[in-house]
């Protein structure tokens, strides 16, 4: 594709290799690591699920009783495949005699090696037929339903009642709505556990748990098939237990994560070899399952200036591009996050908003790019902010971006009434409908100020990255590179559930996800 | 202007094109199909509202059972502008280089700040837009200031380690800030710190504060705060407070 912009590809090139080098040197670290989520997460594919007398999750049980006996290091696989062993039993019911005391999982007696191997990569093969299917079933409505046109309109719903939420889901999509995402109540990214069954009571959102997966993507088809086309549905795949939740959302069939480290390194204080590791994990479910994730870059501007710090997105994207490549995720499943944040009164801000967004397009041609609407300067003046989110929506057409989380005139108000997503998908359909393809009608002045503002924006992000390279990615987040937030390697929460790897340590959904299906 | 009616301070009611005419527009959703009679609902309930000749101009069926209006209606209320009181936050508007000589000629030393958005809320916009060097809309941040020590917790802190940190750096005043208002979950949680603050015996030891879009002084009086800042304060409003009160409570005033 030409440069609409007169980008240089020379620049492009050493900035992907300098994020290429700095996702090396950050791989080193994860590939010596596990977690104790990414071990639950192990659990939770191996077919362990449910909760015990004081709700607590039994992956939780289980590994917490790995850990407590000192056999982390060696990975659950190891454990749950050697009590099979002796026990004959399935994961589910060894969980149980765990939890009830009746077998201490780190004492039994080990058994051979090719025994154990057998008895995990038997389990571990069905869920990973399970996950096939469930992409499979997404394939066969994409084929049969269709889906909406590009840029899908992702709107939330948050009411904390996943039975209210299927409400104003199924009323969205009827009104146009592509992606639905269930907003997560407030601090669930904190929890080390991923709570169970279906939930009535959230703040600011509705707990992510498996039930509740099920019972909105049951909605969803529901109202999917009477419209005709595919609504997919997105939940937040972050925090403390971020591959738990992947392994949940590949097999409810949900199709967009939220899934970005550095966010929540930046954004909830979470340890950053803690996420790393476990983000590591849960790209490489995403990847299998076909589900678009979504990176973080959007929330630097509500922190920092959306003019002045621009490159930090894109040099954010460049290193999430590889970190998802590492992963096996595909580039068309790369939803690498921008926004429309800078401030209103700029003069000319429209031509640098465009001038962006139209970069973050030519320089990640084929990833699904997601667009987040103004925010920070929503005011409460819901007539401007109305108006904000068209000028939004017009960017977003014209540079064929691939995500649009629509704006709501309500921002900084509550969270959104039925008639905020009835008049905001309007205004993107009017807009999207009456602007189709004006990118392919209008070119840019050479050397004016879209095209300058691109290359200013690339010049500052490749040079950074080259900064980045030399520091390393754990020095860079010590100085506030990012959002202008600074975190220690140390500092933040989740550290304690980092163990390194034995050599013993295997993880047999690593082998038979990374890298799409076999 | 000869010939214009002027307004009756006592009974001001909406001016839409002429005085008192008492315009109205709203627009809301009523659970009800789309179709004659939900516009006549509308109506109905605009009229139970205090709407005089209560017009639908726009309806729309949002969902299967759910209808969206417009609607005008002529208000028949009136409010007496002369009576009304409204507490404010009582202090001089100054600007940064004005606070900071005003602390060093009046206090002669740092005032010590401590800030966060406490209890589950995970927004850092509020507290960041006060506290962050680089401000908002062109106003610094305390950060930015000469004479504040500053340390911004960030979001979700707890009402504890909040308290903690404040006994830590001695801290003169207290910034809590709270955007997540669904349930009424932030009254608990401003609650919880002042009963908290009481118990360690630290309330009267510093300047409480709490601010958020959903936030007003007089709220904030009410749940035992010394001020509250809402939707277009900025980091100077509550900058030129923090000094100013520093001063009448140091006795100096």
């Amino acid at each position: 594709m030409e440069s609409k912009l007169n980008l240089n590809p020379r620049l492009i090139d050493s900035a992907r290799t300098a994020a290429g080098n700095i996702a090396d040197d950050v791989q080193n670290f994860i590939d010596k690591n596990t977690t104790v989520t990414v071990e639950r997460t192990v659990a939770r594919l191996m077919g362990v699920d449910g909760v015990d007398e004081i709700e607590k999750p039994l992956p939780n049980v289980l590994i917490d009783a790995i850990k407590e006996g000192g056999g982390l290091a060696k990975g659950a696989a190891f454990w749950i495949g050697n009590a099979m062993v002796n026990t004959g039993k399935t994961p589910q019911e060894i969980a149980e005699k765990v939890s009830s005391g009746e077998i201490e999982i780190t004492k039994l007696k080990i058994a051979d090696e090719n025994k154990i191997m057998e008895a995990v990569y038997d389990t571990a093969n069905q869920m990973v037929e399970r996950i096939k299917n469930s992409r499979a079933k997404r394939n066969e409505y994409l084929n049969t339903l269709g889906n909406g046109r590009k840029p899908y309109l992702y709107v939330i719903v948050a009411t904390g009642n996943i039975y209210e939420d299927v409400l104003q889901a199924q009323a969205a999509a009827k009104q146009g709505a592509d992606v639905i995402a269930v907003i997560r109540t407030t601090a669930q990214s904190l929890l080390d556990y991923v709570p169970y069954g279906p939930t009535t009571e959230g703040f600011g959102g509705t707990y992510a748990t498996q039930e509740n997966f099920r019972i909105m993507r049951k909605a969803l088809d529901e109202v999917g098939e009477e419209e005709g086309r595919y609504i997919r549905l997105c939940n937040y795949c972050s925090g403390l237990c971020m591959p738990e939740i992947a392994a949940m959302g590949a097999i409810e069939r949900l199709d967009v994560m939220l899934n970005d480290a550095l966010y929540g390194i930046l954004f909830r204080d979470i340890n950053m070899q803690r996420t790393l590791v476990d983000q590591y994990f849960s790209r490489i479910i995403n990847g299998f399952a076909g589900i678009i994730i979504n990176t973080g870059e959007d929330n630097y501007l509500t922190t920092a200036d959306a003019y002045e710090e621009a490159h930090t997105v894109l040099a954010s994207q460049f290193i999430n591009e590889q970190f998802a490549l590492k992963a096996g995720l595909p580039e068309e499943q790369m939803g690498l996050g921008h926004a429309f944040e800078m401030n209103p009164m700029l003069e000319n801000g429209f031509l640098y908003e465009l001038a962006q967004a139209q970069m973050a397009r030519e320089i990640f041609p084929k990833a699904t790019l997601k667009y987040m609407p103004p925010t920070k300067f929503m005011t409460g003046n819901i007539f401007r902010g109305h108006l904000q989110d068209a000028m939004f929506n017009l960017i977003s057409i014209w540079t064929h971006q691939g995500i649009q989380l629509l704006g709501m005139p309500t921002e900084a108000i509550h969270t959104p009434h039925l008639q905020d997503r009835m008049l905001s998908i309007e205004n993107a359909q009017y807009i999207f409908n009456n602007a189709r393809d004006i990118g392919n009608e209008v070119e840019y002045k050479k050397d004016g100020i879209i095209q300058k503002r691109a290359q200013e924006v690339l010049a500052k992000a490749e040079e950074l990255l080259k900064d980045i390279e030399k520091e390393g990615m754990f020095d860079t987040i010590q100085k506030g590179k990012f959002g202008g937030v600074k975190r220690s390697f140390t500092g933040g929460k989740g550290l304690e559930g980092v163990v390194e790897k034995d050599e013993k340590y295997f993880n047999p959904f690593i082998d038979l996800m990374l890298g799409g299906a076999k | 202007m000869e010939g214009i009616q002027k307004a009756d301070l006592m009974k001001i009611k909406p001016y839409g094109d002429t005085l008192n005419d008492g315009m109205v527009q709203m627009s809301f959703t009523l659970p009800v199909p789309y179709g004659d009679e939900a516009s006549e609902a509308a109506k109905q309930l605009a009229s139970k509202m205090g709407f005089e000749n209560p017009q639908v101009v726009y309806y729309k069926e949002l969902a299967k059972g759910f209808t969206f209006f417009t609607c005008y209606g002529t208000c028949v209320h009136t409010v007496d502008y002369t009576s009304i009181h409204v507490p404010k936050v009582e202090s001089t508007a100054m600007d940064m280089h004005e606070t900071d000589e005003f602390i060093k000629s009046r206090i002669g030393r740092k005032i010590v700040i401590v800030g966060a958005s406490t209890g589950t809320d995970a927004h850092t916009v509020g507290i960041d837009a006060i506290m962050n060097m680089k401000g908002y809309a062109g106003h610094y941040g305390l950060e930015r200031y000469e004479m504040f020590e500053t340390l911004n917790m960030g979001s979700q802190v707890l009402n504890e380690d909040f308290i903690a940190k404040a006994i830590e750096m001695k801290a003169d005043a207290l910034l809590v800030s709270q955007t997540v208002t669904q349930k009424d979950v932030h009254i608990k949680n401003l609650t919880e710190l002042v009963e908290m603050l009481e118990a360690e015996g630290l309330r009267s030891k510093v300047i409480l504060i709490c601010g958020g879009p959903r936030l007003s002084h007089e709220l904030a009086k009410e749940l035992g705060y010394d001020a509250g800042f809402s939707m277009n304060s900025y980091a100077d409003d509550v900058a030129s407070y923090i000094a100013q009160e520093m001063v009448v409570r140091l006795g100096k005033g």
